[in-house]
């Protein structure tokens, strides 16, 4: 921590320190300047006035979301593109507990942030006082690590603690909850130590086991049938050059886990597309048939494996994750690493590792890619989702940043947006939380002001978190959104027509608001779309404007993502396949 | 079922038994039993756990996964090692005085100690490793348990290892 108390504040630390007072709320804002804070995601309440009190007085950006949840979202979204830790501020008791599933899904898709929470005075914690809830006992399973600051005096080195832990190692959302009364305690810790930490029992391996990378070498020399399965870890190492450099150099097949997409270019052709549940037949073939299976940065969710037991059920697991915890736990795994990624595969591009004789098996690779590729039919008028985003894909030509909610379109969005680049793509993959996709986008859009950010969400998902509009038209943040607009659960109703004989019970939404109307509401322009030249139009006009726009885009209902492995079936049991 | 003996030492922040206990119910390993105390080094405390574990993958999964807390310093499955383990059990006994010589005579044996009479019941404490706390149980049922209560195994490594034990560390 390196607190620069300024001069008048240190002559008042060194002098009466009760006369000029450096409350904890002002050492707070200091300590956020000097981890570097661009900005704060944030809603205010009682518990935190003293804060929002000092950062009037020393201003940060602040972002005013119109829930806590649109909040901490952004600061996620803003978390994804920028690599740096998102930070977020709410009240004590519901400002605190409306960001519980925020934090659940940083958590999943470990994204670094700092959460801070007001909390209700020292002396009544513990009495159910008004808007008391106890943050850190519900947020403890669900957070990297989490805090309540005790004394004043100790409020620098938490909080550089936690942004230590947030964003080092495999990140993840750190909490601290801050009484009131600490916020307007007076600090007399004299000697502020320069960045400060006492974490005895964290200490992150990055750097990966030599001997275990020439195995690996070894391995990938010797192996037939080889396949790399690129992960989030790699984009959190910010190693994609360096990967997509082993990946030329190798000669191997990659695919990659929902959230690894943009590891390596979407149309590179050692590229199989995206495995697992909605995966392309040629990514879960090849896993199903390879002799080698190397996992950067994934940690096998179920959703990429299918039933365990039918899981590359020939191959030699090699897996490089930086928390060790990941590895053999739901994977068997013949070759651990534990290391950052970027590390690991410098470590393996030093090496100069090779591969031989695996062209039988690319060619073989390739063919299922030709013979089985993603596809869909328009046998009507109107819009297939599929082309929507395939429209989105042709005017952004791939550059675009892309956000999404849960369901259908998350699919459809990863298996037709090809990406360009890294860290252009922010989807709620683990947890899969409704209502991610738009404030996701806002944070992004905050991050990277002169990229395009497109918020792909359904119609159920922006209707948990439409009130961020108001963000848009407030500071002309100029965020895209398209509603794939079904009228319907689309996911769930999918299931139901498949898995519960077209019951749909309680999947059906066809009331809802105009949305055109709802942007101009907040004063947005909106647009509907129903046809495919309207589309054509309206998105080309859209994608280039610097302003916000918001596009119902009215999609056909009854259209469900292939293919498809069922759950409990292994991953080569794929329904519509062809 | 595996039983396994796991020592971790933490630091002694407050709900950093919560944070333990927590991230075992989270993840559904069964704990038998669990002591906390204070070790000779301050603010560190130590924990042992009894659990129960399916097989060596989940085994390996909960010494990860302790290891992985922000406050645990040190994980170790001492299961396999040369230890000294010892739990203490309070007993209150129903013991009319005509067969209160009877128990007597089997409290002799175990070592265990009469810290409280009454007319009728006699408070006895017994320590030792969980087996022979169990076996003195076994014992003075038929008699008649009025109340009991245990801490729980505490355990040590002994200071000579004779057999190495497995390794399961990758870093």
């Amino acid at each position: 921590m390196s607190v620069q108390v300024n001069a008048k504040q240190a002559e008042a630390l060194g002098g009466d320190v009760e006369k000029q007072a450096v409350q904890g709320a002002d050492i707070f804002i200091q300590s956020l300047q000097n981890e570097g804070v661009e900005m704060i995601f944030g809603y205010p309440g009682g518990a935190v006035l003293p804060i929002y009190d000092a950062l009037y007085k020393n201003p940060i950006p602040h972002i005013l979301a119109r829930h806590e949840q649109g909040a901490i979202h952004a600061a996620e979204g803003y978390a994804r593109v920028s690599g740096k830790a998102g930070v977020v501020i709410a009240t004590s008791g519901p400002g605190a507990t409306n960001l519980v599933t925020g934090i659940a899904d940083a958590m999943m898709d470990s994204l670094p942030l700092v959460v801070f929470t007001g909390q209700v005075a020292s002396a009544v914690i513990g009495t159910d006082a008004f808007q008391e809830a106890d943050i850190v006992g519900i947020t403890q399973p669900i957070t990297k690590h989490n805090y309540q600051v005790k004394d004043v005096n100790d409020l620098p080195r938490i909080i550089h603690e936690a942004f230590h832990i947030a964003s080092t190692g495999r990140p993840g959302p750190v909490l601290v909850d801050i009484p009131k009364n600490v916020s307007n305690e007076i600090f007399t810790k004299a000697d502020v130590k320069q960045n400060e930490v006492n974490l005895p029992g964290y200490q992150p391996t990055t750097t990966p086991n030599f001997l275990q990378i020439q195995k690996v070498a070894q391995a990938i020399q010797k192996a037939e049938k080889p396949l790399v399965l690129a992960g989030a870890g790699i984009l959190h190492a910010k190693a994609s050059k360096e990967f997509t450099s082993f990946i030329e150099q190798t000669g191997l097949p990659v695919t990659n886990t929902l959230l690894g997409l943009g590891t390596i270019h979407g149309e590179h052709s050692q590229f199989l597309g995206m495995a697992g549940m909605h995966g392309t037949y040629a990514a879960n073939m090849a896993i199903c048939e390879c002799d080698l299976l190397i996992n950067i940065g994934a940690r096998f969710d179920d959703r990429l494996t299918g039933n365990l037991e039918h899981f590359a059920p020939n191959a030699q697991i090699i897996h490089i994750d930086i928390d060790p915890a990941e590895i053999g736990k739901n994977v068997p795994t013949d070759i651990p690493i534990v290391a950052d990624a970027k590390e690991a595969i410098q470590a393996l591009l030093k090496l100069g590792v090779v591969t031989e004789g695996i062209g039988d098996w690319t060619a073989h690779l390739n063919g299922m890619k030709q013979e089985f590729p993603l596809h869909y039919k328009n046998e009507e008028e109107g819009i297939l989702p599929q082309e929507a985003i395939e429209m989105i894909h042709k005017h952004t030509g791939g550059d675009a940043i892309v956000t999404t909610d849960v369901g259908q379109h998350q699919m459809w969005t990863a298996q037709y947006y090809k990406f360009n680049h890294p860290d252009h793509w922010v989807t709620s993959g683990g947890l899969g939380t409704m209502g991610f996709g738009f404030p996701a986008a806002i944070g992004a859009q905050l991050a990277k002001p002169n990229e395009t950010v497109v918020a792909i969400t359904g119609d159920g998902g922006f209707q948990m978190t439409l009130q961020e509009l108001s963000l848009l038209q407030e500071s002309q943040i100029p965020v895209k959104v398209v509603i794939l607009n079904n009228q319907c659960l689309g996911m769930v109703r999918q299931w139901q027509e498949t898995f519960y004989q077209e019951r749909y019970s309680q999947s059906l939404m066809p009331s809802q608001p105009d949305f055109v109307k709802l942007a101009q509401a907040y004063d947005l322009e909106g647009y509907k779309v129903s046809s495919l030249d309207e589309a054509d139009e309206v998105f080309k006009k859209a994608l280039q404007s610097n302003k916000p726009v918001l596009i119902d885009c009215r999609v056909k209902q009854i259209e469900n993502v292939y293919p498809m492995v069922a759950p409990g079936k292994g991953l080569h049991e794929m329904l519509g396949v062809k | 079922m595996m039983k396994r003996i796991i020592t971790t030492t933490v630091i002694n922040q407050s709900g950093v038994l919560n944070r333990v206990t927590g991230l075992l119910m989270k993840r559904q390993f069964n704990i038998e039993s669990i002591t906390v105390g204070h070790t000779e080094q301050p603010g560190i405390s130590k924990m042992t756990f009894v659990v129960h574990v399916e097989d060596q993958r989940k085994l390996e999964q909960l010494l990860k996964q302790l290891q992985k807390q922000i406050d645990v310093l040190k994980v170790n499955d001492i299961s396999d090692k040369a230890i000294v383990t010892r739990e203490l059990a309070l007993i209150k006994i129903l013991s009319p005085p005509a067969v209160r010589s009877e128990i007597t005579s089997i409290i002799e044996p175990f070592r265990a100690t009469v810290i409280d009479m009454s007319k009728n019941v006699i408070t006895v404490q017994v320590t030792g490793d969980p087996e022979k706390v169990e076996a003195f149980i076994d014992l003075v049922k038929p008699y008649g348990i009025k109340e009991m209560t245990r801490t729980g195994a505490t355990s040590f490594v002994r200071e000579n290892q004779k057999t190495p034990s497995q390794q399961l560390s990758i870093l």
